[in-house]
């Protein structure tokens, strides 16, 4: 990774115009463990760095040692925010390496609840975007609407965060008596409530002045760094998982993908905004559409796919998270690897922050939506 | 009725003891100045902590949530715990800390807010502490010595958060004090004196609010009043999720509550200006009628500071909603709205009185035409006056907006909904599928 330079000497120190502010680890705004070493000269950043990995847990060494069915956990701890879509990409890969053929039931139960959670996730975004630029009440609003998310999670799996919502070839058990009913209601009620997020935030002066030309990156920039998900859309960058690779069921879904076209904040505020609103149409229609029948597949007792490699990927809330898995044949994987989006996301963080002020690189953290958890695995 | 007035006996009968002891002459300007003081301080730094709960529980009811709720009924007893808290915690000094600019300036921070009440007219008659004639002068000049405690606290911390914030706070509060100064101007050419007393009796006699003569003025004010108290969205020197906690995130314990009490007595004191110069101050319609024309003049006092303390919570009502609804403004942009837009319209302003008041004059004793009753407690207007003086207060803030649209077509930040375009929405073609449908895999 890049490196700041640091001036040592006190002679050095004196004669520059420039200080060395270290934002992090421990800040109100990071967002988690990251810490940024800024350069600064008055407030405006001339240089920064990141550093990382005061959250590493070798979770994908630690999946070389775990049996197939029991690394699922695992990948909840890495998107905390969006536990339930990124258990998905794991079950996913497992099934289509050993050809599993998973009840469409099931299939659609998955889109409706991680389109709930990419919702979620949505929502804590925003929360900690608006606070980040001073917005205290739409974080209590947004986390008010992504309760009533946990709620029917915590029904559905029995814990909220944290959720194990998959296992291989299906589903634990099948939706609860009144999910239906629940995630009609939650449907119903939300877009008034984006509605009352937008009159706060989307007209505000203070706020468009916050964010229109902040963290500008050009669509071509946002390619060669890999960005994904809707920091690469506000770039204007047709690219959607769901749409390129339909996995789950959104293959039957009819959705619109939002594109921004300055590549700045206030774009991919405007993006995410407007996925939340599409997501709402994916749940209505996986809703209406649902089959019954069984919501699990006929799997083996020890789950050993065939020898070979495999890679697959969704798009989770903060963009394309993928899996690479190696098998040997064993009940165990040879290796594991991540394809991270908030760590691949991170990388734009200096050529976004460059030229701008402090209250900027807080802002642009926040519309990276970055979640350390999986930046440091 | 005779039971109200029973109620302020007990004035007259300090009043009778006092008189037992001490000369008249010592008794009003020695004793009752010691009690009122003593009353004031002690209701201010009662209010700071309680404007904390309000605080709260107003900011609660904005977001969908109770506030404070566990400690006394409704919470209510939460200020007193958070004191105990406060009072209880390490007083902790960083080590490399310039110990002793370290230990004052969180004095130096209640004092300068502590001290401006000294002249804010409460209440008619003892409900004024002292009526110096100079009195916003004095408003200005002090509240202004609470910069420094800002900035010493800063530079003491050897902190660079704490760096960041006291360097942004004396920038802010020294150009947003110009702005503040400059709006008050229009209002004193009403008033003809700067006494903060002389200036809530002519519009007692005039009976109007300077508000409706100086909309302008006030709406500068009021931006610059809740800028120079560094609240939300002007809160950049202790802007939360930048610098941490600004210049005061090196301060534990009771020195850091220090800070905040002299927030909310900033706040406290800004409001009161805006009221005393704006509002009325105490003066409401028909209380002088009802009361000390009657001959209860207690009843009258008690009145005015309730209709004083009414205001000010409006005022203070004001600042709470601004803080929990709106988002925070960036350096360089609180200084454009300083200098480019506050300075110029207060400048305005002071233009566009100047010409009110000169018109209203020339206008008297045209062909008989009567314009104004005296000029003996400011300028008492007869109602074609006022109606001329509304009616240019109104002219002048589209004058005032229109030239400064004009000044500011250029700069970046103006007009921003404009210059954008929503997001569109492409329904992009699907690829091949990576999970083959269960249909297909099937046969």
């Amino acid at each position: 990774m890049h490196q700041v330079e640091i001036a040592t000497t006190q002679e050095t120190l004196l004669d520059s115009p420039e200080m060395v502010l270290n934002m992090g680890p421990q800040h109100p705004s990071t967002h988690g463990v990251l810490r940024v070493i800024l350069k600064l000269d008055g407030e405006t950043v001339i240089d920064l760095d990141c550093d990382i990995g005061y959250l590493h847990r070798g979770m994908e060494k630690i999946a070389e040692n775990r049996q197939y069915t029991m690394i699922a956990p695992y990948w909840d701890r890495l998107d905390y925010i969006a536990a339930v879509s990124n258990g998905l990409v794991w079950v996913e890969t497992v099934e289509q390496m050993m050809g599993l053929v998973v009840p469409p039931r099931a299939h659609y139960l998955r889109t409706i609840l991680t389109e709930l959670n990419r919702i979620a996730s949505h929502l804590l975004w925003l929360a900690t975007h608006a606070l980040d630029i001073g917005a205290v009440t739409v974080l209590l609003w947004a986390l008010r609407e992504r309760e009533e998310i946990l709620k029917i999670f915590e029904r559905q799996f029995g814990a909220r965060l944290t959720c194990h919502a998959w296992r291989i070839g299906g589903m634990p058990n099948d939706a609860y008596d009144d999910f239906a009913s629940d995630v009609r209601r939650f449907v119903s009620n939300f877009p008034k409530r984006l509605d009352e997020y937008e009159t706060v935030l989307s007209e505000n002066r203070i706020w468009l002045s916050r964010t229109v030309g902040i963290g500008v990156i050009s669509g071509e920039e946002a390619v060669a760094i890999g960005l994904s998900g809707p920091a690469l859309r506000g770039s204007g960058v047709a690219w959607d998982v769901r749409k390129a690779r339909p996995y789950a069921a959104y293959a039957d879904m009819d959705f619109d993908v939002p594109l921004g076209e300055n590549g700045d904040t206030y774009d991919r505020y405007l993006v995410r905004l407007e996925e939340m609103r599409q997501s709402r149409r994916i749940v209505d229609q996986a809703l209406d559409n649902l089959p019954d029948g069984p919501v699990n597949a006929k799997i083996p007792k020890i789950v050993k796919p065939p020898a070979g490699d495999y890679y697959h990927s969704i798009e989770g809330p903060k963009g394309e998270i993928g899996c690479y898995l190696v098998a040997d044949g064993s009940a165990q994987p040879w290796r594991l690897r991540v394809r991270p989006p908030s760590l691949i996301n991170l990388q734009a963080l200096r050529q976004m922050c460059v030229g701008h002020l402090v209250a900027d690189v807080v802002a642009i953290i926040g519309t990276l939506d970055i979640v350390l958890g999986e930046i440091d695995r | 009725m005779e039971a109200l007035i029973a109620l302020f006996a007990p004035i007259n009968f300090i009043d009778e003891i006092l008189l037992k002891f001490f000369s008249p002459q010592t008794v009003n300007n020695v004793v009752w100045p010691f009690i009122q003081i003593g009353a004031v301080v002690t209701i201010v730094a009662g209010w700071v902590a309680y404007a904390t709960y309000l605080e709260r529980k107003i900011s609660a009811f904005m977001q969908a949530r109770l506030g404070p709720m566990r400690v006394g009924p409704w919470g209510l007893l939460q200020p007193i715990a958070d004191a105990i808290k406060l009072l209880t915690k390490e007083d902790f000094i960083p080590d490399k800390a310039d110990r002793g600019i370290f230990f004052i300036a969180p004095y130096i921070a209640v004092a300068s807010a502590f001290i401006v009440m000294a002249v804010i007219p409460f209440a008619p008659d003892w409900g004024v502490i002292t009526d110096v004639n100079i009195g916003l002068l004095f408003v200005l000049a002090v509240s202004s010595v609470g910069v420094l405690a800002l900035i010493l606290a800063g530079w003491s911390s050897n902190s660079k958060y704490a760096l960041l914030g006291g360097l942004r706070s004396s920038a802010q509060m020294v150009s947003y004090e110009v702005a503040m100064g400059l709006s008050l101007v229009g209002a004193l050419m009403f008033a003809r004196t700067l006494s903060l007393s002389g200036v809530v009796n002519a519009q007692a006699i005039d009976s109007v609010w300077f508000l409706i003569y100086q909309p302008a003025g006030f709406l500068i004010f009021l931006v610059s009043g809740i800028a120079e108290n560094n609240r939300a969205p002007f809160d950049l020197p202790e802007a939360e999720s930048e610098l941490v906690a600004g210049f005061h995130t090196e301060y534990s314990g009771m020195r850091w509550s220090l800070f905040f009490m002299a927030e909310y007595a900033a706040m406290v004191v800004v409001s009161a200006i805006a009221v005393t110069v704006y509002l009325g101050g105490w003066y409401f319609p028909f209380v002088h009628r009802l009361t000390e024309a009657n001959g209860h003049h207690n009843l009258y006092v008690i009145v005015s500071l309730l209709v004083f303390i009414a205001k000010l919570l409006a005022v203070l009502y004001l600042y709470f909603w601004l803080r929990w609804t709106l988002p925070r403004f960036r350096y360089d942009q609180l200084m454009d709205i300083g200098w480019k837009w506050l300075i110029p319209s207060a400048l305005i302003n002071i233009g566009l009185s100047a010409f009110a008041v000169f018109l209203v004059q020339a206008l008297d004793g045209w062909r008989g035409f009567k314009t104004i009753d005296s000029i003996s407690a400011g300028l008492n207007l007869t109602p074609a006056g006022k109606g001329i003086m509304i009616a240019m207060g109104l002219i002048g803030l589209g004058i005032t907006g229109w030239l400064l649209s004009k000044i500011n077509w250029r700069s970046r930040d103006f007009n921003l909904r404009l210059q954008r375009r929503n997001i569109r929405l492409v329904n992009l073609p699907k690829g091949k599928p990576a999970v083959p449908p269960p249909a297909a895999a099937e046969s």
